[in-house]
């Protein structure tokens, strides 16, 4: 385990010093932008509609019932950007296009293609990881934001046509507005492109790892989405003991 | 042998051990192939042609001894800059998201070596030179083993190497395409004068192409010399690798 954490961190760091390269790599995480946001953005946004419907729908009767319907708006509003948007929307992303990422470099290092690169004199952490460590950091912020906006809508739908709820949009959106700063929507930007850094510099290194054929690669893509996912549930604690500090 | 040329480069390996988990697979090889030459280790399967070749080309690092390209250590900084090497790998490692035509221009492009327009007449040359004109725009995984064969061995061209490695050039290939494509190794030598260094199991190929033969049997070299000492060998494991038939009666 300890052999992998410092792998992973000797990959995390290759890849700072290939930054100057993006300029040079600007197609690839394009490509990588268009694959991430075609393959999760409708999948995120559903997501997002039903977590903010059932945040209302567990919190909503219970604030009604204390005569706190007027703080459902700020509850969801709160929960959704700063915990819950970039917390699903990583897992989504872990799932999606991390296993993605480990399976199709996974499948390049079995096939002999990453050795292809290296005798050509070409960086595989240039010409792979970087793109993709790139791309996911650019996209998930912003799957992130789309996630904050369409999660408040769902929690607003409930709050609206629950009938043990049942507060006006106008209602749910003024407290939400009073409770949820710019600041807090930051807070939650801040976590996701954490969160994207580790799931691309897990999977990439996973994949680079695999080892064998077709049962490497899907050994590679399982340890590729479980360690993201337990790495983003960990780091969220720490992150946000860390952040409640600019509070 | 042609006269020797000015863009190949010599290859020498001394002392070479390797083992994986414990067990050695290459114990000690020493062998010195010079520039423009066709080298060809054969040997069965399993006896370390391919991890000798991994180590020619720096894919893998000895636990003893060292590789020497040009007289300098392969692991050296700065080597794989000044010695432009290429290997054509077994299964020819076309990356397959990429056309045919991206494949074989990838290391100009990559290296920004040419613009745009220049790397397609590039990659239309080198395709033409090994008969696959016209398939810039195909997949890897719409082509038969052969061509991927053809595309690798042209996207090894496009770097101008001064060394060549082939693994297993003709495995997997009915006769007529073994014959063409040990015909182009031939043929690429004469025209780029780089040293080549082929990976076989295949006698035909070999003895057909070899300037100089070297067998390999369970991580040591046995012999080396020209087509005509091999033959001439009285080593029973060489002979009876060189002479091995398929027959109901052979009690092997």
């Amino acid at each position: 385990m300890f052999q992998s954490i410092g792998e992973l961190i000797v990959l995390f760091w290759k890849t700072i010093l290939a930054l100057p390269f993006t300029w040079r790599q600007r197609r690839k995480v394009f490509d990588q932008l268009f694959e991430i946001g075609n393959a999760s953005l409708l999948m995120a946004c559903i997501l997002a509609m039903f977590i903010g419907g059932v945040v209302a729908l567990q919190t909503g009767p219970v604030l009604v019932e204390r005569g706190l319907a007027s703080a459902v708006g700020g509850l969801v509003g709160l929960s959704i950007c700063k915990e819950l948007a970039p917390v699903m929307m990583s897992i989504l992303i872990a799932g999606r296009i991390g296993s993605a990422m480990a399976a199709e470099i996974g499948s390049m290092r079995a096939y002999q293609e990453i050795d292809a690169l290296k005798t050509m004199n070409i960086n595989p952490v240039h010409y792979l990881v970087l793109p993709r460590v790139l791309a996911i950091s650019l996209a998930l912020p912003v799957l992130v934001i789309f996630a904050i906006v369409v999660g408040w809508l769902g929690g607003g739908f409930v709050s609206v046509f629950n009938h043990e709820i049942a507060i006006t949009f106008q209602a749910y959106f003024n407290n939400l507005r009073s409770v949820v700063g710019l600041d807090d929507v930051f807070n939650g930007l801040i976590k996701s492109f954490v969160f994207a850094v580790v799931i691309g510099t897990v999977s990439c290194h996973q994949g680079l790892q695999t080892i064998g054929g077709p049962r490497g690669i899907g050994r590679s893509v399982t340890k590729a989405v479980v360690n993201s996912i337990v790495m983003i549930l960990i780091l969220d604690y720490f992150l946000t003991r860390f952040l409640l500090y600019f509070d | 042998m042609p006269e020797k040329p000015s863009s190949s480069v010599s290859v020498e390996v001394r002392g070479l051990h390797k083992s994986f988990r414990g067990q050695p697979v290459l114990k000690g090889i020493n062998l010195q192939v010079d520039q423009g030459e066709i080298f060809v280790v054969m040997g069965p399967s399993g006896s370390g042609k391919t991890v000798l070749l991994k180590h020619i080309i720096g894919l893998e690092k000895p636990d003893e001894g060292e590789i020497l390209i040009g007289g300098e250590p392969v692991h050296a900084e700065g080597v794989m800059d000044r010695h432009r090497m290429a290997m054509v790998f077994q299964s020819g490692a076309l990356l397959n998201s990429l056309t045919v035509g991206e494949n074989v221009g990838l290391y100009l492009a990559e290296h920004r070596l040419k613009p745009d327009s220049e790397i397609a007449t590039v990659v239309a040359e080198k395709l033409a030179l090994v008969g696959l004109e016209g398939l810039e725009d195909r997949y890897p995984g719409e082509l038969s083993g052969g061509m991927k064969k053809r595309v690798a061995i042209a996207r090894a061209l496009v770097i101008e190497p001064e060394l060549i490695l082939y693994d297993e050039p003709t495995s997997e290939l009915d006769p007529l395409m073994a014959i063409t494509v040990g015909e182009e190794i031939v043929k690429l030598r004469e025209t780029t004068h780089a040293t080549s260094i082929v990976v076989t199991h295949d006698r035909d190929l070999g003895f057909g192409i070899a300037d100089r033969i070297a067998l390999m049997w369970e991580g040591e070299i046995l012999f080396i010399g020209t087509p005509g000492d091999v033959r001439k060998n009285s080593n029973p494991l060489l002979q009876e690798f060189i002479t091995a038939e398929f027959g109901l009666t052979n009690k092997r």
